[in-house]
């Protein structure tokens, strides 16, 4: 688990995480959570969209742009319930809950890119 | 008798020789001084609240993520399965707590970018580069990435 030698990991990945979603995310969401459904914009129709999400380049920018929060997350939800909720008895459980979702969602998000 | 400070000197030194604990010896494990805190904390001051909701913008930035992996599942799936995606998200219930999740995105990038110039202190002869020049190029590529791919999805549109 985390100790001297593998801490350094789990910040990085903590670190990069929190560069990418601080970048790509707002605008993610603000495009397909505000813009398409409310109809600011043209909305990208499902052929169109299909063909701009199939190119090696955007998979490898989705797999990226889900994986690394997912593990900015994992470090920081971690924290936020040790140090701001005081929830210090289980932290063995909130550790594999906090990277298992982050395992899960990089290999969901891995697995999707392959076969879109 | 002729020094009464010598004779006092083998005890100390036997007893750190042999580390292990002698017969007589108890171990005493010190009671730490630990006071029970509250889980609320950070209620009291704004500081500790501001400091609460910086971190938990993490759960905005699962959920975002959770929303971009089945909308690339739906766009698999079948272009009904698509369709029935876009109705969920202009549902009003969701566009509430996405408006929401996008305040927590936004605490969290500003915060990550006001934050860099405090965690790296980068020297330019000898002089501590002003926080502007670390965070103001964040702020700009922010904006750049941001129309970037604003006007990507928008060629599609």
């Amino acid at each position: 688990m985390v100790n001297r030698e593998t801490e350094p990991i789990f910040w990085t990945l903590f670190s990069a995480g929190g560069v990418v979603a601080a970048l790509f995310l707002p605008i993610q969401l603000f495009i397909f959570a505000f813009a398409v459904p409310l109809g600011w914009m043209h909305a990208p129709g499902y052929d169109s969209l299909r063909v701009l999400a199939h190119s090696p380049i955007t998979r490898l920018y989705l797999f990226v742009l889900c994986s690394l929060p997912l593990f900015h997350f994992a470090h920081r939800f971690r924290y936020t319930l040790y140090d701001g909720l005081q929830i210090k008895h289980l932290n063995e459980v909130v550790f594999f809950g906090c990277y298992g979702i982050a395992i899960l969602g990089t290999v969901a998000a891995a697995y999707l890119m392959l076969i879109l | 008798m002729s020094s009464h400070g010598h004779a006092a000197t083998p005890a100390p030194t036997s007893s750190a020789q042999s580390h292990a604990p002698s017969s007589a010896y108890t171990e005493f494990h010190p009671r730490w001084y630990r006071p029970k805190i509250s889980t609320y904390w950070w209620l009291g001051k704004w500081a500790y609240v501001k400091f609460i909701l910086r971190e938990l913008s993490s759960v905005a930035v699962a959920w975002t993520v959770a929303l971009i992996l089945a909308q690339v599942w739906s766009l698999i799936r079948s272009p009904k399965a698509y369709s029935q995606f876009a109705r969920v998200m202009s549902s009003p219930w969701m566009i509430a707590l996405n408006v929401v999740a996008f305040a927590f995105l936004l605490l969290h990038s500003i915060t990550w970018f006001n934050l860099a110039p405090k965690a790296m202190a980068v020297r330019v002869g000898g002089k501590r580069l002003p926080a502007v020049l670390i965070s103001g190029p964040q702020y700009l590529a922010w904006i750049v990435i941001s129309a970037i791919v604003l006007a990507i999805v928008i060629s599609r549109g």
